[in-house]
C-alpha cells in the first residue's frame, strides 16, 4: 500500500511536533525514518497509525484520503504499528492474544489461528511456541509475535518504532531478514530508528526528521554518506564520534574480587566465579539476553548474595553483606529501568539529593537544592531543581542519575546505561562514565547493543548460557569475534586458554 | 450417610446468592472494575426486589426489579470512575454506604411482612436419582441458575472470543484499545451486566434463602463476597468453591448454635467470616514468593510437587484491575 502524508501538522500545547509534514512512502520498499529524539518521529507514526489526530493537513493510503479516529480504523485500512514494547496482553498465550479482538472472518477457528501462525512464523524465519505465555518471552519474541499478528490481521504498512532497542543481535538479525521478506511481498515498511548503521543496512529510502519538518524535503534514496545524514538530524552540531584510545594498566587493588563464587537464580547457575575488577576501566558486559550479565550485576551490587564463595569490595569481604554495605563501600548500581528501579519519578532531583542526606530529623532544603543545582549545571540536565524526574526526557533521566552518584563511588554497575537515548544524549552519558573511570572508578556495563560495548569497553566480558568468560581487552577483539563469543562459537576454547 | 447428602444439598443452596453475587463481581474485575458497592447493592436489590413481588405478586418481576437496581448501581459507579476518572474503591465504598442506609431507610414498610417466594421445583426424573437427585435436582429454579452460571461465567471468560477481551481488558486495556475496542463502553457493559447479577443475587435472599425483609437483611455477604473473588484468584470454579465453602461454614455454625446453648450467639454469627478468612489468608500465604522461595531451599524431591501445587494455588490480579483507562 501507498501511504503519504500532506502538511501533516500536530501542535501539543506551544510545541509543533509536526510542522506540515509532505511525504510518501511507495509500497514494496523498506523505508527509514531518521531523527534524535523529540524530532516528531513518534508524532508521525502515532498519526499515520491513528492514535493522536492531525490538527491539520490529511494522511493519503493508496490515492484515498483517510480519517483515522483509533488504532482500530488505521488497522482496518491496514496500517500496523509495532510499539517499542508491543502492545500485547502479557498474562495471554501466543494464540490467545493473537484472536483476541481479531477482526471479524479473519480466523474462522482457534485451529485455523494456529495453522495461519505456524505458516507465517516459518515464512519469516520467526521460531514461535503458540501456547507460551507472552509473559515468559523476551521483548524480542514478544515484537515477533506482535509483527505476525499485524500481518495476519490485514496490515499492508507495518510502523516499527526503534525496534532494535532492547532485543539481541540475533534476533535483530532475524528480524531485518523478515522485514525484507515483508517488503518483497509487497509491503510497505517504515522503520523508525535514530542508529544510522542500521538504517543503512535495512533501508531502500530514508526520511530525516529535525525540529517536526522534513530536511530536505522529501525522501532520500539509500545509501548516504553517513557524516551528511548525521548533520541532517543534529544541524550542524553533529559532534564527531570520540576516538577510542587504548588504556594504560593500572596497579591499583581491584574494586571487587570473586573467590569460588556460585550463585543461582532462577534457571541460571553461575558456578565457580573467580574474577577481579580493576579500578579505572570500563567492562562491558556482553551477551545474550539472560545469559548471566543480570546476575553478576547485582551480584557485584550486593542486590543478590552468592550460595558459595566469598565477595570482597576493595579488599573488604562482604559476602552476603546486603545492598546497603555495598553502597556504603562505594558500589552504585543504575538499573535499566530507571523510572521504575531507579529513580523516584514523583520526586524532583532536589528530593533525591535531600533523600540522601542521613544526619538529623529534618531535611535540608537549601542543601539539597545547592546540591541539585550544581548537578544540573555540572551535568547539563534540562531541569530545575524542582522539577519531577518523571517529567524529564530519557536522557535527562540517565544524567540525573549519574549525577547522583557521590564523587567517593569506586565503582559503578550500569544495566544497558544509554537505553533508548539518542545518539547525542548517549554520547553525553558515555563522557561523564568515561570521566568518572579517568578519576578510578571501575566501571561494569552490560548492553545489547555490540557497537557500543565495541565503542566504550576497556576490556569486554563475555557471558553465554549462564557462563562468563575471562576479561578479553578491548585491542584484541573484533566486532566479528564478539559476535561469534556471544553466540557461543569459541567460547569453550577461550575459557580454557585463561585457565 | 442420607443426612449429609441433605446438609450437602443445603449447602449448595444456601450459597445460591452467594454464587450468583460472586459470578457478577468476577466478570466485572476480569474487566478491570471493582465494583466495591456489592453489599449496598444487593441488600438495595433484594430490598426492592421484595417491594416489587409483594405488591404486584409476581416474582418476574420482582427479579427484574432487583437486577434493574444492580444495574443502576453499577451505572452510577461507571459513569463516576469510567466517564469521570474518579477512583473505582471510593466511589464504590460510597455507594455500598448509601445504598444500605437507602435500604433501611425506603425499606421500613416492607420489615417482617410475609411475602412470595420462589417455589420448591424438583425436576421429575432426576430428583429421583440416588444422592444426585438429593443433591443437585431438588431445589427450587434459582439454585439451578446458580449451578449453571458457574460453568457459564468459565466458558464465557475461557471459551470465548468475547471472554478474551473480558480479561484482556483487565489485563491491559491499551492493547484492546489498539486493536480498534472501545473500552469505556465495553467496561461498562461488563460492569452493568455484572451489577445486574448482584442485584439477582439480592433478591435471591429476599425472595428465596432468607424470604421476606428486615434490616441489613443479607448480613454482610457481600463484603465476604468480594473476599472470595479475590482469594478465588478470579476464577469462576475457585470463586464458587470459596462461596461453598463459606455456606458450609454458616452451616455448621448454625447448628452448633443448637448444640451448645450457653454458648453467645453473637460469637457464633461472626465464627464463619472470621474462619472464612482465616482459611482464604493461609491458601494465599501458601502461594506467596515467600512460600516459594522456603519451598525452593527443600531437596529436589519435595520441591516439585510443592512448586506445583503453588503455582496451581497462585492467584494474580488482573493487571489493570482498578486502574482508570485514558485514550492516548
Amino acid at each position: 500500500m501507498h501511504i503519504a502524508v500532506e502538511n501533516l501538522t500536530k501542535r501539543f500545547g506551544p510545541v509543533c511536533a509536526n510542522d506540515r509534514l509532505t511525504v510518501s512512502f511507495a509500497a514494496g520498499q523498506i523505508h527509514g525514518v531518521l531523527g534524535e529524539n523529540g524530532a516528531g518521529k513518534s508524532t508521525l507514526m502515532k498519526l499515520l497509525s491513528g492514535y493522536i489526530q492531525p490538527d491539520e493537513g490529511r494522511i493519503v493510503f493508496n490515492d484515498m484520503p483517510r480519517r483515522l479516529r483509533g488504532p482500530g480504523d488505521a488497522l482496518a485500512a491496514g496500517v500496523g504499528m509495532v510499539q517499542q514494547e508491543p502492545l500485547d496482553i502479557p498474562a495471554f498465550t501466543v494464540l490467545e492474544n493473537l484472536l483476541c479482538a481479531a477482526p471479524p472472518g479473519v480466523f474462522r477457528s482457534r485451529r485455523a489461528a494456529q495453522i495461519a501462525l505456524l505458516d507465517l512464523a516459518e515464512r519469516l524465519g520467526f521460531p514461535v511456541d503458540p501456547a507460551a505465555r507472552l509473559d515468559q518471552l523476551t521483548i524480542g519474541q514478544r515484537q515477533q509475535v506482535e509483527i505476525m499478528r499485524l500481518l495476519l490481521c490485514g496490515a499492508q504498512v507495518l510502523i516499527l518504532d526503534e525496534p532494535t532497542t532492547g532485543i539481541t543481535a540475533a534476533q535483530a538479525r532475524a528480524l531485518f531478514a523478515a522485514l525484507r521478506q515483508i517488503a518483497a511481498e509487497g509491503r510497505t515498511v517504515l522503520f523508525v530508528s535514530h542508529k544510522l548503521e542500521e538504517v543503512a543496512e535495512l533501508c531502500h529510502t530514508v526520511t530525516v526528521l529535525r525540529n517536526g519538518q522534513v530536511v530536505p524535503p522529501g525522501q532520500l534514496p539509500m545509501p548516504q554518506p553517513q557524516e551528511y545524514l548525521l548533520a541532517l538530524m543534529f544541524g550542524d552540531s553533529g559532534a564527531a564520534p570520540p576516538i577510542y584510545r587504548p588504556l594504560p594498566a593500572i596497579d591499583a587493588p581491584p574494586v571487587w574480587e570473586l573467590r569460588n563464587v556460585t550463585v543461582r537464580s532462577g534457571a541460571l547457575h553461575l558456578v565457580d566465579l573467580n574474577h577481579r575488577f580493576a579500578a579505572g576501566r570500563i567492562i562491558g558486559l556482553a551477551g545474550l539476553d539472560g545469559s548471566g550479565q543480570q546476575v553478576l550485576l547485582r551480584l557485584l551490587a550486593g542486590q543478590q548474595a552468592p550460595d558459595r564463595g566469598q565477595v570482597l569490595v576493595n579488599g573488604r569481604d562482604l559476602t552476603g553483606a546486603g545492598a546497603i554495605a555495598f553502597r556504603q563501600a562505594g558500589v552504585e548500581y543504575l538499573p535499566a529501568d530507571r523510572l521504575h528501579d531507579g529513580m523516584i519519578g514523583a520526586l524532583s532531583l532536589a528530593d533525591h539529593f535531600a533523600l540522601l542526606q542521613r544526619n538529623g530529623l529534618l531535611v535540608d532544603r537549601r542543601r539539597a537544592e545547592e546540591l541539585a543545582r550544581q548537578a544540573i549545571a555540572d551535568y547539563q540536565i534540562k531541569a530545575t531543581p524542582v522539577t519531577p524526574i518523571a517529567s524529564l526526557s530519557g536522557g535527562n533521566q540517565q544524567r540525573a542519575m549519574l549525577a547522583l552518584i557521590p564523587p567517593t563511588a569506586r565503582g559503578i554497575l550500569a544495566e544497558q546505561p544509554t537505553r533508548g537515548l539518542d545518539v547525542a544524549s548517549a554520547r553525553a552519558i558515555w563522557s561523564r562514565l568515561q570521566a568518572r573511570r579517568d578519576d578510578g572508578c571501575c566501571i561494569i556495563f552490560s548492553s545489547p547493543d555490540l557497537d557500543e560495548i565495541m565503542e566504550y569497553s576497556d576490556e569486554v566480558i563475555v557471558c553465554f548460557a549462564g557462563r562468563i568468560g575471562p576479561p578479553i581487552p578491548r585491542a584484541l577483539l573484533s566486532a566479528g569475534r564478539l559476535a561469534e563469543l556471544i553466540g557461543g562459537v569459541g567460547f569453550d576454547a577461550l575459557v580454557d586458554v585463561a585457565r | 450417610m442420607d443426612q449429609l447428602w441433605i446438609d450437602l444439598a443445603a449447602v449448595l443452596a444456601a450459597a445460591s446468592p452467594l454464587v450468583i453475587a460472586a459470578m457478577g463481581e468476577t466478570l466485572s474485575e476480569r474487566a478491570g472494575v471493582i465494583n466495591l458497592s456489592l453489599d449496598g447493592t444487593m441488600l438495595l436489590a433484594a430490598m426492592t426486589g421484595f417491594a416489587v413481588a409483594l405488591t404486584t405478586g409476581n416474582l418476574l418481576l420482582g427479579f427484574a426489579a432487583a437486577a434493574l437496581v444492580g444495574a443502576a448501581v453499577a451505572t452510577v459507579l461507571g459513569l463516576f470512575s469510567l466517564t469521570l476518572g474518579q477512583s473505582q474503591t471510593a466511589v464504590g465504598f460510597v455507594l455500598a454506604l448509601l445504598c444500605t442506609d437507602l435500604s433501611s431507610f425506603l425499606g421500613a414498610p416492607f420489615v417482617r411482612v410475609p411475602g412470595p417466594a420462589v417455589p420448591f421445583t424438583p425436576i421429575p426424573v432426576l430428583a429421583d436419582l440416588p444422592v444426585l437427585g438429593t443433591l443437585f435436582f431438588r431445589h427450587d429454579p434459582v439454585i439451578y441458575a446458580s449451578f449453571l452460571i458457574i460453568p457459564a461465567t468459565a466458558y464465557l471468560l475461557y471459551g470465548t472470543r468475547l471472554g478474551l477481551i473480558v480479561r484482556a481488558l483487565g489485563e491491559r486495556p491499551a492493547a484492546v484499545y489498539a486493536r480498534g475496542v472501545d473500552v469505556t463502553r465495553w467496561r461498562y457493559a461488563l460492569l452493568i451486566a455484572g451489577g445486574a447479577l448482584v442485584g439477582i443475587a439480592g433478591a435471591a435472599f429476599s425472595l428465596d434463602l432468607k424470604q421476606g425483609w428486615s434490616y441489613r437483611h443479607t448480613f454482610g455477604a457481600g463484603w465476604i463476597v468480594l473476599a472470595i473473588v479475590i482469594f478465588g484468584g478470579w476464577r469462576p470454579w475457585r470463586v464458587a468453591l470459596g462461596c461453598y465453602l463459606f455456606a458450609a461454614l454458616e452451616i455448621v455454625a448454625t447448628r452448633s448454635q443448637s448444640a451448645l446453648p450457653n454458648f453467645p450467639t453473637q460469637i457464633i454469627q461472626v465464627a464463619p467470616f472470621v474462619l472464612m478468612i482465616f482459611v482464604l489468608a493461609l491458601v494465599n500465604l501458601a502461594s506467596s514468593p515467600a512460600a516459594m522461595r522456603r519451598a525452593a531451599t527443600l531437596p529436589q524431591i519435595w520441591q516439585r510437587p510443592l512448586l506445583g501445587a503453588i503455582n496451581r494455588l497462585r492467584a494474580t490480579a488482573p493487571a489493570a484491575l482498578g486502574q482508570p483507562f485514558e485514550r492516548p
